[in-house]
């Protein structure tokens, strides 16, 4: 089963894992391909991300933005910091919300798990503080909310 | 399950006002800072600011005119709860990435 597991480590990390049914190379391509992160990495129901610039080379960049085509949107930046092909991928990023979040660390790792692979993402926030307000812009960033939507309902 | 904890859980039932605790997660704000760049009416937003303050989310103090918002500390009770939220956040990103991985893996089988 492709089980998410989701923990707190310290005061600073947080860790995830997610097994997917496809070799490491194609799990891999799938977080460094533009083409292919604009398909999956789309947050709420309705959103999409127009804007998917993603240099997988050292220090390339990385510049998402979503938008959910009535004018609401936010963009996240990066930069990549270390790539082994097929692997793991270490990467900065911060969402603008459109202040600046403080950066996150990122290191994600592909490992064979049968005829699949395991994925590993540990990130690391500055501090304890920042890692709550980290997973509360990540849920909204996730979920179907938006306030655009209210908007239609009112 | 304790009246307060329904409370919580209700007012977190809402999209809306999850998505206003996330705003409030990085800092203070005013109504009109949380309704502006969404172009929303105040009188909605402060509807759902009540809820949340009636569930104990949010705490609110007077600044003049101005009613700021902020995240009560005992409100979310910590980690625990953000986690529970984020994890549906990437599970939605996920089922998408695996129904794509599908449609290579097809493809793949196809062309060979």
């Amino acid at each position: 089963m492709a089980e998410l597991t989701l923990k707190t480590e310290g005061d600073k990390h947080v860790v995830v894992t997610r097994r997917f049914a496809a070799s490491p190379e194609a799990v891999y391509r799938a977080h460094t391909e533009s083409a292919t992160i604009q398909r999956w990495m789309l947050g709420p129901e309705g959103w999409s991300m127009p804007v998917c610039i993603c240099e997988a080379k050292p220090g390339g960049k990385i510049r998402y933005e979503w938008s959910d085509g009535k004018g609401a949107g936010f963009y996240l930046t990066g930069e990549f910091v270390e790539l082994e092909p097929f692997r793991r991928i270490v990467h900065v990023e911060r969402m603008h919300l459109p202040d600046p979040t403080p950066d996150n660390h990122i290191e994600t790792t592909f490992v064979p798990d049968g005829d699949g692979t395991l994925m590993t993402m540990r990130m690391t926030l500055p501090d304890a503080k920042t890692r709550e307000a980290m997973l509360a812009t990540g849920m909204e960033h996730g979920m179907e909310a938006s306030y655009v939507r209210l908007e239609s309902l009112i | 399950m304790n009246q307060s904890l329904d409370l919580a859980f209700s007012a977190l039932s809402d999209a809306t006002r999850r998505a206003i605790l996330s705003r409030l997660a990085i800092g203070e704000a005013t109504v009109m800072e949380l309704a502006a760049p969404f172009a929303m009416t105040q009188p909605a937003i402060s509807r759902h600011l009540r809820v949340l303050e009636e569930a104990g989310l949010i705490t609110r103090r007077v600044e003049g005119a101005k009613r700021p918002c902020r995240l009560a500390p005992k409100g979310l009770a910590g980690i625990d709860e953000w986690l529970g939220l984020f994890r549906r956040a990437l599970e939605a990103n996920y089922s998408r990435l695996d129904e794509v991985l599908a449609i290579q893996a097809k493809r793949r089988k196809d062309k060979n």
